[in-house]
């Protein structure tokens, strides 16, 4: 009984090569799209150029969004942070208090201020272009290239539709998994969506993947090896899901896979103005909005904690040198470990509260350019090992809060939202320490 | 005995209620390719909507006569095949294989004949009393999409029919089919799918235990060694299952031990 799962593929193929057969003798003349349709469909979903293309389109829309948000980006941070001053101008010329000044400006506003200039750009590029895949029917396809793959991680094909809404938010993506029929396949699709970074870590992805990969090409490349880094990461992440998706299937979800029928729509010229409104508005803004949200709170919370004194330090910093040890052995730092435990609402707030972390600690430096922000994380003991685990860790590491709440909701057991928090944790964990102690041990930072 | 068996069968487990001489006719089909449509044309107003027992799924049921006969149609869940993986298709796929309808009707779409005769195919394996209707004729000419008629049914060996069900085409001529088809008038003879030497093989190797159990009323033998070999273990109970209530015996098992 072992090969019943290939006797019922080779029996459902040979169905389709008879009805085939069948067709092509009584179908007399079928003209049009249908056969177009078809030959684009038999190189995108062939064998030799499926993955290749699926993973150069990928590049492509990254580099097109690092590429282009570059500028704009840039343009923000200098407009924000000069109105900084303008604030703090006024809050002088009123005589308000240091403290007042610090929580909101120091900390609300320059942290929102942040999340916008480093996180609108990317978004406004990225969900756009990928909006544009989705019109014009590539996302079934992909679907489908993949569903070999995740057969032999006995999950369902539909799971990387998952994950491609997984890009945009996790809780979307763990939502979207009720497509899935089989209640195994979709647990299996829940637990392991958090594996594909989301927009809220796209930006700390992007930020160090630019500051440590520059190094590497000359100035006109940077924006391909930052591509090529991002790619590779998101490679990182869908192998992390196949293994973990296999291993569940292996322990605690076993049972049958079932077969895959997916209807490949006809391509389709993208609409224009369906493209903008869904990315711009239902994607962009909405995830900008609960960005601003969570970090608000987060920005004043942080400011607090990092200037306000237990004997001669602050309460930050007693916690960081706490998670020191700890944070080490994973190849990270005390600060790090603790920018992403604060950053549990919304991942997109880790990157802000480990900077205003690090400044208040001394550097009081305008931060205008992201050669400003190497700087300072080089000024704080980071080498390219660490920038390679907080990459690592970041895909890898626990859900936000929003999309814990959301397996919550959607799988109705507490049982399975805590081994949706403790997969991926270990996970993140493990790789860091597999990698940190691998590059102490042949010695080479 | 049979027949008091199969009544027993659509009510408990498909809620379905037929009067003593009503044909019963199984209306299948991918989903979108107007199997509604059909519905309403054939049966008008004449129609009963609930849902399958126990299951959040619509079930449309409605009657029809020709001639002397009356009919009863079921309308199934659009399906793409008959191996199951989402409640319609299981509920499509059960009704089929053990409501044990007098005529199944399937529909296709003419503008996308090659995937639709999958599912066409696949029911050809479980009955022979099949009437094909290719639906959407009107958008297959828009499409300039030409079929041979006369030598699909050659081909399939069952009768079709062309309809564009919307506009009231082919109706008639259905209906007519049908008739034909439940009055015995037209003896189908299905096209049988061929499939590798191995799995032939294997097939052949399992028909002389599938005739000893003495179940060609329920189930074609072939049919069946086909779903021995894929190896649908909840399928396979269903089966046994069925038969049971039919035979009361315990013997199905034997089958699984052939193996």
């Amino acid at each position: 009984m072992s090969n019943k799962n290939i006797d019922n593929d080779r029996i459902v193929s040979h169905l389709y090569k008879n009805a085939e057969t069948i067709a092509q003798r009584v179908v007399i003349n079928d003209p049009g799209k249908v056969s177009y349709s078809d030959k684009i469909d038999n190189i995108i979903t062939s064998k030799i150029f499926g993955y290749p293309i699926m993973l150069g389109l990928l590049a492509l829309i990254f580099w097109i969004t690092i590429e282009g948000a570059n500028t704009p980006s840039a343009l923000l941070s200098t407009i924000f942070f000069s109105f900084q001053d303008i604030l703090t101008d006024w809050f002088t010329a009123i005589n308000a208090p240091v403290w007042l000044h610090g929580v909101l400006v120091l900390g609300l506003y320059r942290t929102v201020v942040w999340v916008i200039s480093v996180m609108l750009p990317p978004m406004a590029i990225f969900f756009p272009l990928f909006t544009i895949l989705e019109d014009l029917g590539y996302l079934p396809r992909v679907a489908f290239n993949l569903d070999s793959l995740f057969r032999k991680a006995q999950a369902c094909g539909k799971q990387s539709l998952t994950m491609c809404m997984g890009f945009g938010c996790n809780a979307a993506g763990v939502v979207s998994c009720r497509i899935i029929d089989s209640p195994r396949e979709k647990l299996i699709a829940v637990l392991t969506n958090n594996f594909v970074p989301c927009n809220g870590r796209f930006p700390t992805l992007i930020v160090i993947g630019t500051i440590f990969g520059a190094g590497m090409l000359a100035q006109g490349y940077r924006s391909f090896a930052v591509a090529g880094i991002i790619t590779l990461l998101i490679l990182v992440g869908v192998g992390t899901t196949f293994v973990v998706s296999w291993l569940l299937s292996k322990t605690f979800l076993k049972g049958e896979t079932s077969s895959l029928i997916l209807e490949l729509p006809p391509y389709r010229a993208p609409k224009i103005g369906s493209i903008i409104y869904r990315s711009i508005i239902d994607r962009t803004l909405f995830v900008l909005r609960r960005a601003i949200f969570v970090a608000a709170p987060a920005g004043i919370v942080t400011w607090i904690l990092a200037n306000y004194y237990v004997g001669d330090s602050s309460i930050l910093a007693h916690t960081a040198n706490f998670l020191q040890p700890f944070a080490k052995i994973f190849g990270l730092d005390g600060y790090i470990l603790m920018a992403f435990i604060l950053g549990l609402p919304a991942n997109e707030i880790v990157l802000p509260i480990l900077l205003m972390s690090y400044l208040s600690t001394g550097f009081m430096i305008e931060v205008e350019s992201l050669l400003d922000l190497g700087n300072i994380l080089i000024a704080n003991g980071w080498t390219w090992l660490t920038a390679i685990n907080v990459m690592l860790f970041s895909i890898l590491h626990w859900p936000c809060g929003t999309t814990l709440l959301t397996i919550l909701k959607e799988t109705g057991s507490k049982k399975w939202t805590l081994l949706a928090f403790l997969i991926p944790t270990l996970t993140a964990f493990t790789v860091c320490f597999i990698v940190t102690q691998f590059v102490y041990f042949l010695g080479l930072s | 005995m049979h027949k008091e068996c199969r009544h027993k069968i659509l009510s408990e487990h498909f809620g379905i209620f037929a009067k003593p001489n009503q044909v019963i006719v199984a209306l299948a089909g991918n989903p979108n390719v107007g199997k509604s449509t059909v519905f309403n044309a054939l049966t008008g107003l004449r129609q009963h909507t609930g849902n399958w027992p126990g299951k959040t799924v619509d079930n449309a049921q409605g009657s029809f006569s020709i001639k002397d006969k009356n009919f009863l149609l079921i309308d199934l869940p659009g399906t793409y095949s008959l191996f199951a993986h989402t409640i319609e298709e299981e509920i499509a796929r059960d009704f089929i294989c053990f409501g044990q309808p007098d005529v199944t009707l399937i529909v296709l779409d003419a503008t996308s004949l090659e995937r639709n005769l999958n599912l066409a195919l696949q029911i050809m394996e479980v009955t022979s009393n099949i009437v094909v209707c290719i639906n959407l004729i009107d958008e297959a000419r828009k499409k300039k999409i030409i079929i041979d008629f006369p030598a699909l049914e050659a081909e399939l060996g069952v009768p079709v029919v062309a309809t564009a069900a919307r506009l009231g085409i082919g109706l008639k001529e259905l209906k007519n089919v049908i008739y034909k088809l439940a009055s015995g008038e037209i003896k189908p003879t299905p096209y049988r799918v061929s499939y590798s030497e191995e799995i032939e093989q294997a097939i052949s190797q399992l028909l002389p235990h599938i005739d000893n159990l003495d179940v060609e009323k329920l189930f074609a033998p072939r049919w069946l060694a086909l779903r021995l070999l894929d190896g649908d273990e909840n399928f396979l109970k269903k089966i046994s299952l069925h038969m049971d209530m039919y035979y009361s015996q315990r013997h199905t098992w034997e089958v699984e031990l052939a193996l």
